[in-house]
């Protein structure tokens, strides 16, 4: 069976797998972004209180996905919940990252100028620091994205969703006649995934990012 | 914030200013930034701050708004003290422009200056129309400039949103933090003619730090001159500073030429226009000569159809030029009107090479002249009136000083004996 054969005869499948991986990635990614900026917000201003926040999600990184998953397990059973919860800790650094340095490269004189207008603190952080953090931040958040495009596959091992399925019933399966299929469907998927909400970025920035400020 | 919203409709002048022993201590440093600064600002009036850098006139004024809380003393504002009420509260009844990177660059022009009526909760159609008057009396087209972001404006344009920004919400009170620091001479000076041309409207009181001190005879109707930790070296009018400087500290930043600067402080209207022999263009060739030879003057004005200074003819001119008036005589370099300072005035003279300058009025029409013995006089007049006014400020200041120190070296042991 070719490759053209086995994506047509399995497109149901696949299809399945992709959504399911994107809708993964896609939630993931909004509660690692939410979790990200807070902590980014609640930390920029101290100068050891934002290298912590930094150094602790980068360690969180170093940690092997597969370890952190087969760590979970025990914890919060298989399936759904220990991919999400690896997903979105291995999502933080990006975006914490970022968001302190966004947060910290705000024009001091903008801020004073924001205080000397008269606006309380939570209006200058809304109204004016986030603003101007939110390209970095942005860009924060679509590398994370690109991260977990990859690192979602490994769920399959906790028996998650995903296009992981494909590429380890491949592996599993190696020397039979669709093993290579199995893993380079999955693996192109991926790809074509994280091409397409690399192109939603771009929008998403067109949009979201005031005319004032666009690079 | 209901004192903001009554007062608009027809724009809130100025408020008075006092501080009182204000005083800024930063932690680990003995000496106080800011020491013990006493002074009233009156309604309506432009005071510019100016010293040498790190004087701290810029702490000083930052302390009026209070970005910068005081360690000491009191602020006053139209009678009220603030230095103890809600900061955000203050800071939305005290406009406070800065160098250029006072606008938000991620706002249009139009959201910038919107900033503080809406916070204040004005109706939309209100801070709608708001932002239109703002534009015009700041001399930018609404419907050009409206939805631009800051970044798309030159400096000057930016400076001029950002007054308009620090207006909007119609302040009694405007702090200005160097803002004109940012842009070029040129620039800078049409800001500074749009400055005086605002207050002039608008009546407010306005703080204004500066470390150029041209700018501040400019625009100060009192400077006080600041040294090292805001210490008053003097507070008077621009002409009392430059004609009695209190001190060697103020006469060396004064600079050399103060007589030349205070040439800046006074008009054309100030001094005698005289009237000077005329003809014009239409008049028939033996009228000019008859002119000529009964005038007394070396030379007469000659005026074109609309009566605008053309040529300075001399006696013989005429002759040399064989009766020809497009020939003859000297074109008129240069004139000014009586709202040109004198300073243009002695330019003009000394340029035109018959010691006089035409004064026209609003289409460019003769009106006088001003010449070198004119200006020679009126400038040695203005000069000894300054010298005598600030002999006499200087007084005051002295006897309330020696009040001030008396009380000092009294203290409390004093007032036990009284």
């Amino acid at each position: 069976m070719s490759f053209w054969e086995y994506l047509a005869n399995r497109h149901q499948q696949l299809l399945t797998d992709a959504y399911q991986q994107a809708s993964l990635v896609f939630q993931c990614m909004l509660m690692a972004t939410a979790i990200g900026v807070v902590i980014g917000v609640v930390t920029y201003r101290s100068g050891w209180a934002g290298n912590l926040a930094t150094l602790g999600t980068s360690a969180i990184l170093t940690v092997p996905s597969l370890a952190m998953i087969g760590l979970l397990i025990p914890l919060v059973g298989l399936g759904v919940p220990p991919t999400v919860i690896a997903l979105t800790l291995y999502g933080l650094l990006p975006v914490v990252r970022n968001a302190i340095v966004g947060l910290r490269g705000v024009d001091p004189t903008l801020v004073d100028a924001a205080k000397g207008i008269g606006m309380s603190s939570a209006m200058r952080l809304l109204r004016v620091e986030l603003p101007l953090a939110w390209p970095p931040i942005l860009t924060g958040i679509r590398v994370s994205t690109q991260m977990l495009m990859g690192i979602a596959a490994i769920a399959a091992y906790a028996s998650g969703p995903g296009l992981g399925n494909e590429i380890f019933r491949g592996i599993a399966s190696l020397g039979s006649k669709n093993a290579l299929n199995q893993v380079l469907a999955g693996t192109l998927g991926i790809i074509v995934l994280a091409l397409l909400f690399d192109a939603a970025y771009v929008l998403i920035g067109r949009l979201t990012i005031p005319r004032g400020i666009r690079a | 914030m209901p004192e903001t919203e009554t007062e608009s409709g027809g724009g809130a002048h100025g408020a008075t200013i006092e501080l009182v022993n204000l005083t800024k201590r930063y932690p680990g440093n003995p000496n106080p930034a800011v020491d013990n600064v006493t002074m009233e600002i009156k309604a309506g009036e432009t005071v510019v701050f100016v010293g040498p850098s790190g004087c701290g006139k810029s702490t000083t004024l930052k302390m009026i708004n209070r970005l910068i809380e005081p360690s000491g003393g009191r602020i006053r504002i139209d009678g009220e003290d603030v230095t103890d009420i809600d900061p955000v509260k203050l800071r939305r009844k005290v406009g406070y422009a800065i160098q250029s990177s006072g606008l938000f660059p991620h706002m249009t022009v139009a959201q910038n200056i919107a900033l503080v009526p809406k916070m204040i909760g004005w109706p939309k159609g209100r801070i709608r129309d708001r932002v239109e008057e703002m534009l015009d009396l700041v001399g930018l087209d609404p419907g050009e400039f409206h939805g631009r972001y800051p970044r798309q404006l030159s400096g000057g344009q930016q400076q001029r949103v950002g007054v308009a920004q620090a207006l909007a919400a119609d302040p009694p009170v405007l702090l200005m933090d160097e803002p004109f620091g940012a842009v070029d001479p040129i620039t800078r000076d049409h800001l500074q003619d749009e400055l005086i041309r605002l207050q002039h409207e608008l009546h407010k009181t306005i703080v204004f730090v500066t470390h150029d001190f041209d700018e501040a005879i400019k625009l100060g109707d009192r400077i006080a001159v600041l040294r090292e930790r805001s210490h008053i070296a003097q507070f008077d009018t621009p002409e009392a500073i430059l004609t009695n400087p209190a001190d060697d500290f103020v006469s060396g930043f004064v600079g050399a030429g103060a007589a030349l600067k205070r040439l800046n402080l006074s008009r054309v209207r100030d001094v005698e226009i005289t009237d000077y022999p005329t003809v014009t263009v239409d008049d028939p060739l033996q009228t000019i000569f008859n002119k000529l030879r009964s005038s007394g003057t070396n030379e007469i004005l000659l005026l074109d159809q609309r009566r605008r200074p053309y040529k300075w003819l001399r006696r013989g001119d005429l002759m040399r030029a064989r009766g020809s008036l497009a020939r003859a005589g000297t074109l008129v370099s240069d004139t000014v009107t009586k709202d040109a300072t004198l300073r243009d005035a002695l330019e003009a003279v000394l340029t035109d090479n018959t010691g006089r300058v035409a004064v026209t009025g609003r289409r460019g029409e003769y009106t006088g002249v001003v010449d070198m013995e004119t200006l020679l006089n009126s400038v040695h007049e203005l000069l000894e009136a300054d010298r005598l006014e600030a002999l006499e400020a200087q007084h005051e200041l002295e006897e309330a000083r020696a009040a001030q120190t008396h009380a000092e070296q009294e203290g409390p042991g004093g007032e036990a004996k009284a």
